[in-house]
């Protein structure tokens, strides 16, 4: 009797402080890496690193404006295109994806969230770059959005299925028709959980550079049009960091730091927006 | 078209309106079901169920757990048909007219036929959002009449007094008993035929429970009741008429003070008299 609970002390011991150890590990990397960040690019981020363009080489005070721009431009067209696309496909695997359709949306949804994402780059360049005859900002998009797609039909599918059946029916026998009980009941209900789901996702594809290289391929000089080359700070880090000047590598050393910082804002936001949903709805 | 009631009067049905035809307060069925079974794939829930349900008034459906009360209640306002492989026979009737003829459409049906569940299931939204659902949706009242609307349903409900000072906190702030008459109030605010409570007392406590029972008096004055309960004091005390589902078949119907006093059935009686169930 006495064994087993010295047994059961024991392992339950044992276990917390593996387990603590681990996450100790885990939290020691994102410490590292945003402390090793700061060190090397928070004395270059002043006001012309946000408002100026590049220099030429040699010359120093340029900015990367042009890539900040850009990568907006870039990303957030790509959640224009993906948000709805990938917030539909999850409602329409929730609600009607029980048959062989819902099956072969669900398999292609996993391969592709399994894709690389360099592949994705290779795909839409074949299929988009090259009809039109040049590199745009709006390939980069669309490479960006199918890797998009995926991951937020999936969660939204998984929190839709989450939602009470009873919240469904009580819907119904109210006498709303089915699709509207998916999206005013259903796909409100969920909200808040799809919202961090597609934060998250935005976040996930704001650092993507391979699937960018092939697409929006960058660009020196300020562009604002989609149709043409765009910079990115994943691009212009790339760049940056693998060129042999020093100017070069304090700015990727910063576009990396603000990089992060944006992905990490995003990260907070999609928190903020869960705890204060539930918040309300309590 | 026009319907034979059971009663021999017929009445016909004009092309546009689903339910034309308010009829005055006689006693003619609200409910008309003819030969009704129905099955989850191969497994049959209800045999040939025969049963004219009176308006105005509450019946009260009782029964061993699983011999198909549900899903009785549920073939009427047409919510087991959106579980697939389930098919029926038999027809059951509002007010004269099949709910399953092609003319009927299911969304408008189920307007017509309030439905309450076992757990209170408000939506996540305020009180007055709850209550108002229905009647936007289904355009029941000019934009300007929705708060008289609600208002009136949740006093219909008896919860007026307790929440007209927090109609735009949530409705899943309330207590158990509360959101269940919020519930009630969401399905009143459709002015429906009939409604529909699948025991809607038994996640409630007695003093709850109580009140939903008054106000199962009260409502009968304006709606067509059938209350599905496990409680046969509740049957015995609410209801006007009951009936006693046993494995899939409606074994017996009538006055609930003659049901349970002089129980045709003997199975009545044995379940009635807590034997077996
Ligand atoms: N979705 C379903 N799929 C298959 N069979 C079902 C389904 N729902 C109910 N059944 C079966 O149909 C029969 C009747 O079920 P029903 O829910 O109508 O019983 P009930 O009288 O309401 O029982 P309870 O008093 O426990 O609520 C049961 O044998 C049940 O197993
Ligand atoms: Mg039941």
């Amino acid at each position: 009797m006495n064994a087993r609970r010295l047994r059961r002390r024991l392992v339950n011991g044992t276990m917390t402080a593996l387990v603590g150890a681990l996450s100790f590990v885990a939290v020691l990397a994102l410490v590292l890496i945003l402390g090793h960040l700061v060190a090397k690019g928070a004395s270059s981020l002043d006001w012309n690193f946000f408002t100026k363009n590049p220099v030429p080489t040699g010359e120093t005070g340029g900015g990367v404006a042009h890539a900040i721009v850009g990568s907006g431009i870039i990303v957030g067209l790509a959640a224009l295109i993906g948000l709805p696309i990938g917030i539909g496909t999850g409602l329409y695997l929730a609600e009607y994806g029980s048959g062989r359709l819902g099956w072969v949306v669900r398999f292609v949804a996993d391969v592709l969230n399994g894709t690389p994402s360099i592949v994705v780059g290779i795909f839409v360049w074949t299929w988009l770059v090259r009809p039109m005859g040049h590199f745009s900002a709006f390939a980069g998009s669309v490479a960006l959005a199918i890797l998009m797609v995926p991951m937020i039909a999936r969660t939204t599918e998984e929190l839709v299925r989450l939602v009470p059946h009873s919240l469904r029916e009580a819907a119904l026998a109210l006498g709303y028709p089915r699709w509207r009980t998916s999206l005013r009941i259903v796909a409100r209900t969920a909200l808040a959980g799809i919202l961090t789901g597609c934060l998250v996702a935005v976040a996930r594809i704001a650092g993507e550079t391979a699937p960018l290289l092939f697409t929006a391929l960058g660009n020196v000089n300020f562009n604002t049009h989609i149709g043409e080359p765009m910079e990115a700070l994943s691009l212009q880090i790339f760049q940056y960091a693998t060129g042999p000047f020093d100017e070069w590598h304090r700015l990727a050393w910063a576009s990396a730091l603000v990089l992060m910082g944006l992905v990490l804002v995003l990260a907070i936001l999609a928190r903020w927006v869960l705890r204060s949903r539930h918040g309300a709805a309590r | 078209m026009t319907t034979t009631l059971s009663d021999g009067r017929t009445v016909g049905q004009p092309p546009n309106e689903r339910f034309p035809v308010r009829l005055p307060d006689r006693p003619t069925p609200v409910l008309d079901v003819r030969g009704y079974s129905f099955w989850y794939g191969l497994t049959q829930a209800l045999f040939d169920v025969r049963v004219a349900i009176p308006r105005r008034a509450v019946t009260a459906l009782i029964g061993p757990s699983g011999c198909g009360k549900s899903t009785f209640l549920r073939s009427v306002n047409r919510l087991n048909e959106l579980i697939p492989h389930t098919r029926h026979s038999g027809d059951i009737l509002l007010e004269g007219v099949s709910v399953f003829s092609k003319g009927t459409d299911p969304v408008a049906l189920r307007r017509e036929v309030g439905m309450v569940f076992q757990q209170p299931n408000p939506f996540p939204k305020t009180i007055f959002d709850n209550v108002a659902y229905g009647p936007r949706l289904n355009g029941l009242a000019p934009k300007r009449d929705i708060p008289e609307r609600v208002e009136h349903a949740l006093r219909q409900a008896a919860l007026w007094d307790e929440v007209k000072d927090r109609l735009q906190t949530p409705g899943t702030g309330l207590s158990g008993g509360q959101q269940q008459r919020l519930c009630i109030a969401r399905a009143l605010a459709n002015e429906p035929e009939v409604l529909l409570m699948d025991e809607p007392c038994s996640a409630l406590d007695p003093g709850a429970t109580q009140r939903i029972e008054e106000l199962l008096v009260e409502l009968k004055r304006s709606y067509s009741i059938v209350i599905v309960t496990h409680n046969m004091q509740q049957a015995s005390r609410a209801s006007d008429f009951t009936g006693f589902f046993y494995l899939g078949r409606l074994m017996e119907f009538g006055p609930t003070k003659q049901l349970f006093t002089r129980p045709a059935d003997e199975r009545t009686e044995a379940y009635i008299t807590g034997r077996f169930g």
